[in-house]
């Protein structure tokens, strides 16, 4: 028996290089790195002219499971589940070893921080029902994403939109966790197994949640339970939010669809909170009297200022 | 396919074995019973650079058919499974890669498939890696160096055995440490399912200066049951699984 994964050197693409498909003869242009993971790197590509994400890794069969999780992804009609595959093919590198890859649509966006920072923390409800929707049909699919966490998620643009770009932990329902991150790791933080049900992923979700609150993390201590609700006290001052988080870390919630329901109540009930406050304020002013200038004036600038927000930030 | 149980032993080590048979020799006769051999070094906390007697971990580990990383302290509990989990699949591969051969004919073996066929290849792969039964004996190197690290070692270990009892197949552990007290490996815990209810059992260890590695190696595979090993000999199969 030979075990070939262990001898084999990793891979390094340069910029610049080509990467040839051994079966089917593609031709990628290497970009840049975007990153690397447990198993592998994953590169920005050119390929006809067009972006792509090229994952490749020394670990032929870690590559062989991903695909096989993507392709069952692609099989939900009308769903964006991850990023879609495109290609699965072998580079013979010049030191002689196959090294085995694919590449998927590449999503652009920035990083979760990143665009919290600059857009601030309300813009988490929205992102997070969207986001919680995507979970729940994923797991109707009979599957967890497993390693969810802050580096594997990417707040894309038109339509600004939560999604996650490295489906490499993806386990089916019933199986242990192929791949886990220990800060958003339920049995970590000593709060259940690491056998994947919809449950494992609502921690881990909590987890990133907090993350966008402490960038840096923090430990469990003696006591990881309290330490996390400790720091949900402490950090989370979006009170629906905090609520949502304290019951997920205690497992109370075990299915996507309520952290959707229970954020588009809060989200809704808030909308309604607004119109009303802007209706009474239509109220008063009608009672001044008619401005037409100020009117047309006030019109413009607020016009303005939307059509500013929407070529800058959009 | 219905398989049997998967055998591994995971030394922990920070340092070379200065004493007994070479290691790396013990290991290639370890992996022939059809025991994988994974091996994990600790490098101390301060240390930038890959310490000399840590090379030989990969060479054990590499004779031994099995996986080896070296790693700081604080990745150690992650570390741990991944070996665990990648030498699995190693080893499921092996099989799968031997059954390729004998229907495909000539050297065929997983990497050599198109990625379609791969693809289908490695869920039954995977399947197996779910289903199959795992017997794990820990072997931990408590000679002085280590001292400060066997907390964490600990940790590790109960962290091993939540992520194993996770998977829908039985996982058996044993914890030995060396270099015994008259013998060269002391057993801590006997074979168990859960080591989550361990406490301390590092507390009461002499450590002492010497490593002697190999001969640990070599006690620990009879710890299997030497019914097994006896099977092995008589059967002159691939060893990794048997069929049940």
């Amino acid at each position: 028996m030979i075990t070939q994964t262990s001898k084999k050197p990793d891979i390094h693409l340069r910029k610049g290089q080509i990467v040839k498909g051994k079966w089917h003869r593609n031709h990628y242009h290497v970009v840049k790195k975007l990153g690397s993971g447990a198993i592998g790197a994953v590169y920005l590509c050119v390929h006809e002219n067009r972006q792509v994400a090229l994952k490749i890794s020394k670990q032929s069969a870690s590559v062989s499971s991903e695909v096989n999780v993507l392709k069952s992804f692609q099989a939900v009609q009308g769903y964006h589940l991850g990023p879609s595959l495109m290609d699965v093919d072998d580079y013979q590198a010049q030191n002689g070893f196959n090294y085995s890859f694919y590449v998927m649509e590449y999503i652009s966006g920035e990083s979760l921080h990143d665009f919290i920072r600059r857009n601030g923390h309300e813009w988490l409800v929205s992102l997070l029902i969207k986001f919680a929707n995507d979970l729940h049909v994923l797991h109707q699919q009979g599957y967890v994403f497993g390693d969810l966490k802050i580096e594997n998620l990417i707040v894309s643009r038109k339509p600004v939109q939560l999604r996650w770009v490295d489906v490499g932990g993806t386990t089916l329902q019933g199986r242990s966790i192929k791949e886990y991150t220990e800060f958003y790791d339920r049995a970590y933080w000593q709060c259940g197994s690491r056998k994947a049900d919809p449950g494992y992923d609502l921690f881990a979700l909590a987890m990133v949640i907090l993350r966008v609150y402490y960038p840096n993390g923090f430990t469990r201590g003696n006591n990881p339970k309290k330490t996390l609700q400790q720091k949900i006290n402490r950090a989370v001052t979006i009170e629906p939010l905090k609520k949502l988080l304290l019951m997920l870390i205690n497992n109370s919630v075990n299915d996507a669809e309520q952290v959707k329901d229970f954020l588009l109540t809060y989200f809704i009930h808030q909308k309604s909170k607004k119109n009303k406050r802007r209706y009474n304020q239509q109220a008063k002013s009608s009672h001044e009297a008619f401005h037409p200038f100020l009117e047309v004036s006030s019109i413009l600038t607020i016009g303005g200022v939307c059509y500013l927000y929407v070529t800058f930030f959009m | 396919m219905k398989t049997g149980t998967l055998k591994q032993i995971l030394l922990i080590t920070d340092g070379c074995s200065n004493q007994g048979e070479d290691p790396a020799l013990v290991a290639s006769l370890v992996a022939e019973q059809g025991i994988t051999v994974n091996v994990i070094g600790i490098l101390e906390d301060d240390h930038t650079e890959q310490p000399e007697g840590l090379e030989e971990v990969e060479e054990i580990a590499g004779n031994g058919h099995g996986v080896s990383q070296i790693v700081y302290q604080d990745a150690l509990a992650q570390t741990v499974q991944t070996v665990t989990k990648q030498a699995m699949t190693e080893t499921l591969q092996g099989v799968v890669n031997n059954e390729l051969t004998q229907i495909l004919g000539s050297e065929k073996t997983m990497e050599e498939l198109p990625p379609d066929q791969r693809g289908e290849v490695m869920e039954v792969v995977d399947e197996l890696g779910e289903t199959c039964d795992l017997e794990v004996l820990v072997l931990v190197d408590t000679s002085a160096s280590m001292t400060n690290k066997l907390p964490t070692v600990q940790e590790a270990l109960i962290d091993l055995s939540i992520s194993m009892n996770a998977r829908i197949g039985r996982s058996r552990f044993a914890v030995y440490q060396f270099p015994g007290r008259k013998k060269s490996i002391q057993q801590l815990v006997d074979w168990t399912s859960k080591l989550d209810s361990i406490t301390s059992i590092f507390a009461k260890i002499s450590s002492g200066g010497i490593t002697p590695t190999g001969p640990a190696l070599k006690e620990a595979m009879y710890q299997f049951g030497k019914k097994t090993l006896r099977r092995r000999f008589i059967r002159d199969d691939y060893t990794d699984i048997e069929e049940a």
